[in-house]
């Protein structure tokens, strides 16, 4: 099938560039391995932030300076005040489209204050905001007509070397209910599949779904990716599910206790420093709490709705009256594929947006607020840039050849004995990647993660899957994910051994400082699995 | 704990957790015992609507739904099975489409004010899990009604302040819509996200009267329930 654009995953970026595309008059196909209103946006809860000015007094230039220290000095200056400029329209924009937003009694779009902000920025919708958000572009897809395929899952983008350019040409993907590889031509595509934080198997509050496939494929196709060992634990997620209690919590006023019911931190500091006391006091044997029961019954089903309905099914207490056993998990992923000041990608014509993309906004941690804000505002340039490109790219070519490839590929799985359980390796790695490439990191601990990814990696051969059937495979489709998450853990384990410093969500316990003479920089990295380092 | 779970065959699984979800019992299954089970899921905190299926008849959501022994687990309801517990959601999301669930086009210069906010706040947090369509019997007689979520989106746009041409909205869920369903309400009692879509269905009635519009079966009578004539 051809398209002018393609688009991977229809989650919030993945929608957004569908819309803008469209509108640049692009004939557009979004693919997604699931549906579109399943993907991981529909978890965001706190907030889209824009300096609106409706609850306290802010301004663009705080947004940018907040972004900007919560980043560690490693963020894009041009692309972070590109953000902050845009959010204003991009909220007024969600907000013309049907979003739900909260209100304030005066009947403007309600804001709080999320950690490492200096106003109530974000904007929200209780704590549905990413579900409201993405179901509302959904909505606004479905009117105008934009052709979402479901069920189909990543396997490579296909391109093409000229004249020493390399450039992308299409996509093969697995058909998940007929089993059946299909091949889409395409001019530009646009990669929105999210990010990775299932490498840490359990200990993320992700979906299943966020195995990076995207940023993998990529990898494979020719595109460099960047601070890929910058990985955001949140601070407050259940204790024994890893399910996210909003920031919004802290936010309003909750309060971090640990055994003794003492205060220990200062709860609306960025992420990574919150998220570093709580490890410190989980070192010394205490048990961590979020104590909102302050905040009263009925703001808590106002305005934290979700928080409780969970805590209450997963930890069988009820935040109204009792403490809520927390710890951090896995979150958010900085790194990504890299991309330039117009959401391309080295490869030509291949775009790249959301959490599996580095825009360079995020540095070494992401403010709370920022990700729902960058879907916005990059899916529109995305989406806009994508539908010119292929404007001015007509190059048609016969990609059939690739079905019969990919299909002996997938079928040499499927044929293969497996004897080694790749659903323990992916426990095992997940387990070694949350106690030694987590919240506090060494060397030592780092090369250890790194051995033991490489000796699975030498297992490959050994696992397969037991499920033959060509007709709804998830058991392949799961092994196809672990080996993706498997060689994006060997990035990011290259990428945390090679910065010997400390900078926001990268602690290294052996080099506590930052160093910016040698590392006031992105790391970039390559299939070549080399690390350099660029500004 | 045992339970059963209709495949091709119905198939019995045994396993040792405790006060476990649904979900994570099927994970444990699949990743231990048998890695041919087919079921969707993806957040576990019961908010992308991936999980649902039915329990001992009832529309749940797996990662919301504590496990129990002897229980009996089924795909759901008046959707194609593709394999085991998936389902194939295109038929009953293109529901949306047909009923124009949207605003019509963006709105300019907006306020809301928080009681306007709250007239719709439960209706948007429907998670497209299609547990509704799954418990609705109309189904069985008329397989192109516009169904319990698609109807709730219909009010969900239509009481908002910022939609502009109601009129095409409610014009559009007078065939296969409103009028069909029987105000059972059996899609209230298995929402996970509390929402009536039959409340929503009668508010539509009523704003569908308001435009002039009556129920299409009354007409068929020539008259009101009792008889009488109708002018």
């Amino acid at each position: 099938m051809r398209s002018d654009v393609v688009i991977i995953g229809a989650g919030g970026a993945g929608l957004v560039s569908a819309i803008h595309a469209h509108e640049s008059g692009a004939k557009v196909i979004v693919l997604t391995k699931e549906y579109p209103t399943r993907s991981q946006t529909c978890m965001a809860q706190g907030g889209i932030n824009a300096a609106l000015s409706n609850v306290g007094e802010d301004s663009v230039e705080a947004h940018i300076q907040n972004t900007l220290k919560s980043a560690h000095s490693i963020a894009d200056e041009s692309a972070v005040k590109f953000l902050c400029e845009e959010a204003i329209g991009a909220v007024e924009w969600l907000d013309s489209i049907g979003v739900p937003f909260s209100r304030t009694k005066d009947g403007k779009i309600a804001q709080r204050t999320l950690g490492g902000a200096s106003a109530p920025r974000a904007c929200y919708a209780q704590d549905y905001t990413g579900l409201k958000i993405l179901h509302t572009l959904y909505d606004r897809c479905l009117s105008l007509g934009i052709e979402i395929l479901d069920e189909r899952y990543l396997l490579e983008f296909i391109t093409n070397k000229s004249e020493n350019k390399l450039s992308v040409c299409g996509v093969s993907v697995l058909n998940k209910r007929s089993g059946e590889v299909e091949i889409y031509e395409s001019s530009s595509v646009i990669v929105a599949t999210g990010g990775y934080s299932r490498i840490f198997h359990k200990h993320t509050t992700n979906s299943s779904s966020s195995t990076g496939d995207g940023i993998a494929s990529a990898l494979r196709a020719g595109a460099r990716l960047s601070d890929m060992e910058f990985i955001q634990f949140h601070p407050t997620a259940l204790k024994n599910s890893s399910i996210l209690i909003s920031e919004s919590a802290r936010g309003a006023g909750g309060y971090l206790l640990n055994s003794k019911l003492e205060r220990f931190t200062n709860e609306l500091a960025p992420r990574d420093e919150v998220a570093r006391a709580i490890y410190d006091e989980m070192q010394k044997g205490e048990d961590v709490f979020l104590d909102i029961r302050h905040l009263g019954e009925k703001f808590i089903d106002e305005e934290l709705p979700q928080e409780r309905k969970l805590a209450k099914l997963y930890e069988n207490i009820d935040p109204v009256s009792d403490l809520v056993p927390i710890k951090p998990v896995a979150h958010y992923t900085m790194g990504g594929i890299e991309v330039d000041s117009e959401s391309m990608t080295n490869v030509m014509g291949l775009f790249a947006v959301g959490e599996c993309a580095n825009h360079k906004v995020h540095g070494a941690n992401r403010l709370g607020g920022n990700s729902l804000l960058e879907l916005i505002v990059f899916g529109k340039q995305a989406g806009n840039n994508a539908a010119s490109y292929a404007n001015n790219v007509k190059a048609y070519e016969n990609l059939s050849l690739h079905v019969e490839a990919q299909s002996e590929i997938l079928q040499n799985i499927r044929n293969a004995t497996c004897r080694v359980s790749f659903y323990e390796k992916h426990k095992l790695i997940g387990d070694i990647f949350y106690k030694n490439v987590g919240i506090k990191r060494d060397k030592k601990e780092l090369i250890f993660a790194l051995d033991e990814v490489y000796k699975i990696k030498d297992e490959l051969p050994l696992m397969g899957v037991d499920d033959k059937s060509k007709i709804y495979n998830s058991n392949l489709i799961e092994f196809l994910e672990f080996k993706n998450m498997l060689q994006l853990c060997e990035m990011v384990l290259i990428c945390a051994i090679a910065r010997d410093e400390s900078r926001g969500a990268h602690f290294r316990v052996d080099a506590p400082n930052e160093n910016d003479v040698m590392f006031k920089a992105h790391s970039i990295v390559d299939d070549n699995t080399r690390v350099s380092y660029e500004n | 704990m045992k339970i059963n779970i209709q495949r091709e065959k119905l198939t019995e699984y045994e396993f040792d957790l405790e006060d476990a979800t649904l979900l994570e019992a099927l994970n444990e299954i699949k990743t231990k015992q048998d890695p041919s089970l087919v079921y969707a899921s993806g957040c576990r905190s019961s908010v992308c609507g991936s999980c649902a299926m039915r329990v001992n008849g009832k529309e749940i959501l797996a990662c919301a739904y504590k496990v129990q022994d002897g229980d009996l687990v089924e795909p759901l309801n008046n959707v194609p099975v593709i394999r085991d517990l998936v389902v194939n959601m295109n038929k009953a999301y293109k529901f949306n489409f047909k009923a124009k669930a949207w605003q019509s086009s963006p709105a300019k210069k907006i306020s809301i004010t928080q009681e306007e906010e709250k007239i719709n706040e439960v209706q948007s947090d429907c998670i497209l899990c299609g547990s509704c369509y799954s418990a609705c019997p109309v189904y069985a007689v008329n397989s192109e009604f516009l169904g319990p979520f698609s109807l709730t989106r219909v009010w969900r746009y239509v009481s908002d302040k910022r939609e502009e041409n109601t009129k095409d909205k409610i014009d559009t869920i007078q065939t296969n819509g409103v009028w069909d369903c029987t105000l059972c309400n059996e899609c209230t009692i298995v929402c996970p996200q509390d929402i009536s879509s039959k409340a929503d269905i009668e508010k539509l009635r009523a704003k569908s009267a308001m435009a002039g519009y009556m129920d299409p079966s009354f007409g068929s009578f020539g008259g009101s329930f009792d008889g009488s004539p109708t002018f």
